[in-house]
């Protein structure tokens, strides 16, 4: 089935995809400010300063903004680095995994069982063994990132479609070339699934073993555990969370673009949201 | 190295010689089929579903070892034309045309010029950059015809390719193709349960009975190719499919 759009049910999609979210954010906005002026019991409305003070505070003092935006860009590669490994290292795994039953046997267990250990419990060990630096942050980053990848890059692999392998085994295919043109491509949409749920878990986990750190070079982690601590700080505390969540948000987009990219030409499902 | 008749001009391209199959859970799916099929004819094998048609060319492709019996075949030349037309959907139709030939080693240049060739052969020129998510049913048998053609290949195994398309569009398939094997020449072993299909295109029909499968009849065909759409309504095309379907009545009771 083609998706031709015609231009007019275009054009009234980009209306929806503008005026929607539009929507929801002067609601939440005027969630907000009631919040500020009226919601909280007054001694504790500092807990909620108004969203212009947060603009003001955090974006607009450059001395303040600069300092998150030193942060960002360190947790931005932190989490880049993470994911990238991640994805080389999963899909390694994967792609054995599916080549010898006994390997996904031996290894299966191993890849549920880092999924299901609450990063939390890492962090620490995490910490001092790799000396609360850049390495350690990363390690997080892979640890959150890489089951994703593995789960989808194996149930991609799995799923191509037995009349395709018998076209590649009547012509008597090494297991390479299958892979590379069969199996690979078969799998990419899922690989892609994965690649943007793990872009997200792995920004999350940038802040995350920088928040429980509390060490070495400032994050946006740190910076929230500091910003956290005083009073003064709180519209600052904000204006951080606010850019931890459009880093968590643009990578998952960059993602979903790559995925239209690389994909949409063939693919049914390509149209992701990003 | 082929066997078959003694007669080296009479030669058999394919044959089976007592095959039977015994899947692992017991399900006999065919019983002592023997039969020939040489270049230049064009053998049909109809029978009810699940009657192991579709098996007996899983094994003469290599696909399945049979339990009892042997093939013999050249299996390095071997086209299939499997069931669902089997397209990689990412890749375009120039692309997938070309697979086969990409699979068996040839340059880029020699797989264009033999995906050209065939592409045209089954009238699909202009669709080259498409798609197979924007081809009809039709089409993307069309584009799976093709996939074999390619490679010219001596024997030719259909397992009811055009079972899944609307009858229009089923006929004018059988049409191109009777008109495919009047001018390469091939063997060709085709599985269908139409017998207006079996009639219309082939040289010899094979009746099957129902599990364990077995042959009961056979059928020449002696209508000369190339054969015209207006057979259909021909008095002996339908004597002819009164005569299978009768054979293919009794093989069910």
């Amino acid at each position: 089935m083609s998706k031709s759009r015609t231009p007019a049910r275009r054009r009234r999609i980009m209306a929806i995809d503008v005026a929607g979210p539009t929507l929801v954010f002067v609601a939440f906005l005027g969630f907000w400010y009631w919040l500020s002026y009226y919601g909280m019991a007054e001694r504790r409305r500092f807990l909620v300063p108004p969203f212009h003070e947060v603009i003001q505070d955090g974006y607009l003092d450059w001395k303040n903004f600069s300092v998150m935006l030193e942060a960002l860009w360190l947790t931005t590669q932190v989490a880049l680095w993470g994911l990238g490994i991640a994805i080389g290292l999963g899909m390694t795994c994967a792609i054995l995994m599916s080549q010898a039953r006994w390997i996904e046997r031996s290894v299966w267990p191993y890849a549920v069982a880092l999924q299901s250990i609450p990063i939390l419990a890492l962090v620490p060990l995490l910490g001092i063994l790799f000396n609360y630096s850049f390495n350690a942050r990363v390690i997080v980053c892979i640890i959150m990132a890489i089951f994703p990848i593995i789960n989808n890059t194996l149930f991609g692999i799995q799923s191509v479609e037995a009349g395709h392998h018998d076209l590649f085994t009547l012509h008597h295919t090494s297991r390479l070339t299958r892979l590379r043109k069969l199996q690979l491509p078969a799998a990419s949409p899922v690989i892609f699934a994965g690649f943007r749920i793990s872009a997200g878990l792995s920004v999350i986990g940038a802040i995350v073993g920088d928040f429980f750190f509390r060490k070495g070079d400032k994050g946006i982690g740190i910076l929230l555990d500091q910003y956290a601590a005083r009073t003064t700080t709180i519209p600052r505390l904000y204006a951080a969370t606010i850019l931890a969540g459009a880093l968590g948000y643009l990578v998952f987009s960059l993602f979903g673009l790559l995925t239209r990219v690389v994909i949409g030409k063939w693919h049914e499902a390509a149209d992701v949201p990003g | 190295m082929m066997t078959g008749g003694t007669d080296p001009v009479n030669r058999s391209a394919l044959e089976f010689d007592r095959v039977s199959m015994v899947f692992p859970d017991g399900t006999e799916a065919t019983l002592d089929v023997s039969f020939s099929v040489r270049p230049g004819e064009f053998v049909t094998i109809v029978g009810p579903s699940g009657c192991g048609k579709s098996t007996l060319l899983r094994i003469a492709s290599g696909l399945l070892e049979p339990t009892g019996g042997s093939v013999e075949v050249d299996r390095q030349r071997l086209g299939y034309v499997f069931q669902d037309a089997t397209l990689l959907p990412w890749r375009t139709v120039q692309g997938n045309v070309e697979l086969l030939a990409e699979l068996q080693g040839y340059t880029k240049v020699e797989r264009q010029a033999l995906a050209m060739a065939a592409i045209n052969l089954v009238g699909l020129q202009g669709f080259e950059n498409h798609y197979p998510k924007m081809l009809s049913g039709g089409m993307k048998m069309r584009v799976s015809l093709a996939r074999t053609l390619t490679l010219r290949p001596p024997v030719f195994l259909f397992d009811e390719p055009f079972g899944a398309v609307d009858e229009i569009t089923r006929m004018s398939l059988n049409e191109e193709t009777q008109e495919i094997f009047k001018n390469e020449g091939f063997a060709g072993l085709f599985i269908t349960h139409s017998i207006g299909e079996a009639v219309f295109m082939s040289t010899r029909i094979l009746v099957m009975s129902a599990r364990p499968g077995r042959l009961v009849a056979e059928i020449d065909v002696p209508f000369d190719y190339p054969r015209k759409p207006d057979l259909r309504f021909d008095s002996r095309f339908a004597e002819l499919s009164g005569t299978v379907s009768a054979a293919l009545r009794e093989a069910h009771t």
